[in-house]
């Protein structure tokens, strides 16, 4: 057995499979509002994350997302208190006073009497969004997005690397901007409000101008844009096939997230269209000599994360199709909802990958995606806590 | 190599031509230094090399150049990416990936090298280049001269023939200039690259230059040949060959080895006079202070205890400074050297109230910069940052001298009679980049001293800056510490030396890696490391038994105790 195939072996799953094993997870989660099999969704996912990350920067997005769903969930509750509407239920919890409106705004209800009930269905559907948020979280902890837009295929190769300048030009904005206002605090002035905006706009915007011609220079120096272009006719037949392809993967997505599509929507458009547009990418990427430098590999591992990603997904659309009890919970009347057995146990193939998964290579303390962020304080350029880590005291820690 | 025939280049703005009739050969694994003043053509001549001028840049190339026998007016800068590699000025604007693996592999996989070679090749760069240890790090968090040996390397990874470099080592200090010098060496001698680099810092590259080619700027023809020669009637000259010429030497010496060679007989000479006149002889050689400081002075600024530290408070970074301790007395210019990262911006912006302490407190005059309105802080210290431009925002160089004066509730005019006195000559309707790197330092310099502020903090004011504007800031900065400078005449100015508040004199510290500036104006030397402070003297002690910070005159003249040229002069004339 190859070394790539080995689950033991420490080193970077494809992001690819990552991706893959997270959208199984949230389609799974968009099956059904049954707050214990939702919260066992995140708890898988969750329990994975903890297992499987790195010490990287974005390693820590689970937790942000999981946050985000906890905001929606409040906010989906309280929009339920104060406008009422569609649930009415019977278990009056307190009233708040009811806004009188005119006639033509019949529709519409401030305040009024809250029920349990109403509350209820908000909570649930809040938490079916917060769970589809903590997949995507997982999936963004778990795999590195610049080795995720390193696998594009080679016609998409200007976009990814579009991409790329943009994520490392974000962070030097924000630099250019604090040492902006450091400066405009050494003439004097206050470095807050609308008068310093001019005084930072400028001198970021120059900047960023300067760098990105800078970087143009460099990128050509360096070959980038060598190989000829495509004769218009196939030029067409690309952008055809990927543009026909990507509608057929957005409708093939809709059908599989909404249980009320007819079936047709769901994965025979997702196969279609993904068949079209990866046509398109075949036939666009023949143009590109570009080769690629140390490519994840795809292995067993990799099939096993993606696989038991599908699983869950499966496990939840068959349920909804047999009509398995206990995947949608009613909030009338208020009761405590049932652990469905099938797409319980469903749920915990997911669990898989925190075994299944090679473990991250541990990073020494030399090689580290997770250095510490560089320090935008004022003028010091010279990255003063960066410039420390490879210190000798540092490195054998 | 590299052959320019009668090439001319003129921008499709400029009244004339920035390089006029240039013809000169390079052969293949020759070092070819490219000298000459800021704005004379030298970035134009490096980056016609790979054909970025005129295809990139715009303007008309007449004349031709051949590279490896490709002409560039056929060949785009991407068809010569397999021959020619360009290192541009500041190497973190120039990486396209965000790892240093990834970066050293860019241009491999942009001309299509089969996996397994750019494989042996990235290991093969990381080797060369002492990288291998930070390989999977992030670039953004190496130090200086990492970034540029990755910058390097990231071009040396399609083994071009010829390397171009724009002032590789203009940024670093001397250590990583050392590293970054050594690989360069390695590579001319090793693999037979021919490399092409410009550079401001001339005592740092000269000695391994196998030609000199000085571009005079203003379209006048170029100076080609050996270095020795060029450099014995240059303008622009390293402090050794300036001890040369003082001496007499020629062909002067262009290695401080060399020097020390032929200095015997100078040295001798020297002996027996008396210590060197300079900055440092107004000092307690002692106590580091000025001898003749009133016993009661107090001090400018004060520091006491300072912590400063990024990240937060659970970080576990160490702290960028540790427990400092520093006062600075009117009429003292203070260096501040250290490594990339010791600290010295840290204690800058310390000072100007930009970084907050963690422990410790900071004074300035009656001012605690930690908790007053950035305008008292301006009126009690003035930082010129490490990027002057970043003060700078108006159209004009006049719009930018009234927006001063307005910033600072100054009497219209005060910043542009600073500026007249600082760097005579500049036009006011001038965009600020527009200017050269030591006008606009100088224009800057005028922003801040609008406010009069007693203590001046200048970090790393000689970036970029060619020997001639070198020396007007050192003159700049004696005057200033000497309470002639930067007053403008005024009432304001006057008032203040009549009632002796600070003599009119002024404070200045200064970051710099840059040893000659140092013992050109210092009178004291702070040095830094890891955030403590580890050595405080006058410059003779510090600077000049260091084997690192020592400048060339006295690593020359060593164990003598004169550090500059100017130095040497004065002791032999009044001898």
């Amino acid at each position: 057995m190859r070394a790539a195939h080995r689950p033991t072996l420490p080193r970077h799953l494809h992001p690819g499979a990552w991706w893959l094993w997270a959208v199984g997870l949230a389609t799974a989660a968009s099956r059904t509002t049954n707050p214990l099999l939702l919260l066992l969704v995140l708890a898988v996912a969750g329990y994975v994350v903890a297992a499987r990350r790195t010490t990287a920067p974005w390693a820590r997005s689970y937790a942000a997302f999981v946050k985000v769903g906890l905001a929606v969930i409040l906010i989906r509750i309280v929009f339920q208190a104060i406008f009422g509407a569609a649930v009415t239920g019977r278990t009056v919890l307190f009233t708040v006073p009811e806004v009188p409106l005119p006639e033509w705004m019949q529709g519409i209800r401030i305040g009024g009497s809250v029920t349990a009930e109403a509350l209820l269905a908000a909570l649930y559907d809040g938490l079916r969004l917060a769970a589809v948020l903590g997949c995507v979280g997982a999936a963004n902890a778990l795999a590195n997005p610049k080795r995720l837009l390193a696998t594009m295929p080679g016609a998409l190769y200007e976009l990814g690397v579009a991409v790329v300048v943009a994520m490392t030009f974000a962070p030097q904005l924000v630099t250019d901007a604090a040492r902006a206002r450091a400066a405009r605090r050494l003439r004097g002035q206050p470095d807050r409000g609308l008068r310093s905006v001019r005084a930072t706009a400028v001198p970021v915007l120059e900047g960023a101008l300067e760098r990105s011609l800078a970087l143009a220079a460099a990128m050509d120096s360096r070959g980038y844009g060598r190989v000829g272009t495509l004769p218009a006719a196939t030029r067409f037949v690309t952008g055809a096939l990927v543009l026909t392809g990507l509608l057929g993967i957005c409708v093939g997505v809709y059908g599989l997230l909404d249980a009320g599509s007819p079936p047709v929507f769901g994965l025979p458009m997702l196969a279609a269209g993904s068949l079209l547009a990866g046509l398109g990418l075949v036939v666009g990427g023949r143009r590109t000599l570009r080769t690629k430098y140390r490519p994840d590999p795809w292995a067993l591992p990799e099939w096993l994360v993606a696989v038991s990603g599908c699983a869950v997904a499966a496990t939840y659309v068959w349920s909804a199709a047999q009509g398995v009890e206990g995947l949608t919970v009613p909030a009338m009347p208020l009761t405590m909802p049932d652990l469905p057995v099938v797409p319980a146990l469903g749920t915990l193939v997911a669990l898989l990958p925190a075994w299944l998964a090679p473990p991250p290579p541990r990073v020494g303390a030399g090689d580290s995606e997770a250095a510490p962020a560089r320090v935008a304080a004022g003028s010091e350029r010279d990255g003063t806590p960066a410039a420390d880590v490879d210190r000798p005291r540092e490195v054998s820690r | 190599m590299i052959r320019f025939e009668s090439v001319s280049v003129r921008y499709s703005e400029a009244p004339a031509p920035i390089l006029k009739d240039v013809t000169f050969t390079v052969a293949e694994g020759e070092l070819c230094l490219v000298v000459g003043q800021t704005g004379s053509g030298k970035t134009t001549l490096l980056r016609a090399i790979n054909g970025l001028v005129p295809h990139f840049t715009g303007g008309t190339l007449s004349g031709r150049v051949l590279v490896d026998g490709r002409d560039t007016r056929t060949h785009r800068p991407r068809d010569l990416a397999d021959v020619v590699g360009v290192v541009g000025q500041n190497p973190l604007a120039n990486f396209v990936t965000d790892t240093v693996e990834d970066e050293l592999a860019y241009g491999m996989e942009s001309l299509g090298l089969p996996p397994d070679v750019m494989r042996t090749r990235v290991e093969e760069t990381l080797d060369l280049l002492g990288l291998s240890d930070v390989r999977a790090r992030p670039i953004a968090s190496l130090s200086g001269g990492q970034q540029q040996r990755v910058a390097i390397g990231a071009v040396l990874t399609t083994h071009p023939r010829v390397l171009v470099l724009d002032e590789p080592t203009s940024a670093l200090d001397p250590q990583a200039a050392e590293d970054v010098l050594a690989a360069l060496q390695r590579l001319v001698h090793d693999l037979g690259v021919t490399v092409v680099l410009a550079e401001h810092r001339l005592e740092r590259v000269v000695q391994y230059a196998d030609q000199v080619v000085l571009v005079p700027g203003g379209g006048q023809a170029l100076e080609v040949g050996d270095p020795a020669e060029i450099l014995a009637s240059s303008a622009v000259a390293p402090p050794v060959v300036e001890l040369a010429r003082l001496a007499g030497w020629h062909p002067p010496p262009l290695s401080v080895r060399d020097a020390r060679r032929l200095a015997g007989p100078l040295r001798d000479r020297l002996a027996g006079l008396p210590s060197p006149e300079g900055p440092q002889d107004q000092v307690d050689t002692t106590s580091g202070l000025p001898r003749d400081r009133p016993a009661a002075t107090t001090p400018i600024a004060a520091v006491r205890g300072l912590v400063v530290r990024y990240g937060g408070r659970r970080t576990a970074q160490p702290p960028a400074l540790r427990d400092l301790d520093l006062e600075v007395a009117p009429g003292e210019v203070v260096a501040l050297m250290g490594r990339n990262g010791a600290g010295k911006s840290s204690l800058l912006n310390a000072l100007v109230g930009l970084v907050r302490p963690a422990a410790g407190g900071v004074r300035v005059g009656t001012v605690d910069p930690a908790s007053a309105k950035p305008a008292a802080i301006a009126r009690a210290a003035g930082l010129v940052p490490q990027e002057p431009g970043d003060l700078l925002y108006a159209s004009s160089v006049g719009e930018e001298c009234r927006q001063a004066d307005r910033d600072f509730a100054a009497e219209p005019g005060r910043c542009a009679r600073i500026l007249a006195r600082l760097a005579p000559g500049i036009p006011a309707n001038r965009h600020p980049r527009d200017l050269s790197e030591g006008q606009r330092l100088c224009l800057a310099l005028a922003v801040i001293l609008t406010a009069q502020p007693p203590l001046l903090l200048l970090d790393e004011p000689t970036r970029g800056l060619d020997y001639g504007a070198k020396a007007r800031l050192a003159d700049i900065v004696r005057a200033l510490a000497n309470g002639d400078g930067a007053s403008d005449g005024t009432q304001d100015a006057r008032r203040d030396r009549g009632n002796g508040v600070s003599g009119g004199r002024h404070a200045v510290i200064f970051a710099t890696h840059d040893v000659e500036l140092v013992a050109e104006v210092a009178t004291r030397v702070v040095v830094l490391a890891d955030g403590d402070l580890v050595a405080d003297g006058p410059v003779a002690s510090v600077v000049g038994s260091s084997p690192t910070f020592a400048p060339q005159v006295a690593k020359i003249l060593r164990p003598l105790p004169w550090l500059t040229v100017s130095q040497v002069a004065a002791a032999l004339g009044s001898a």
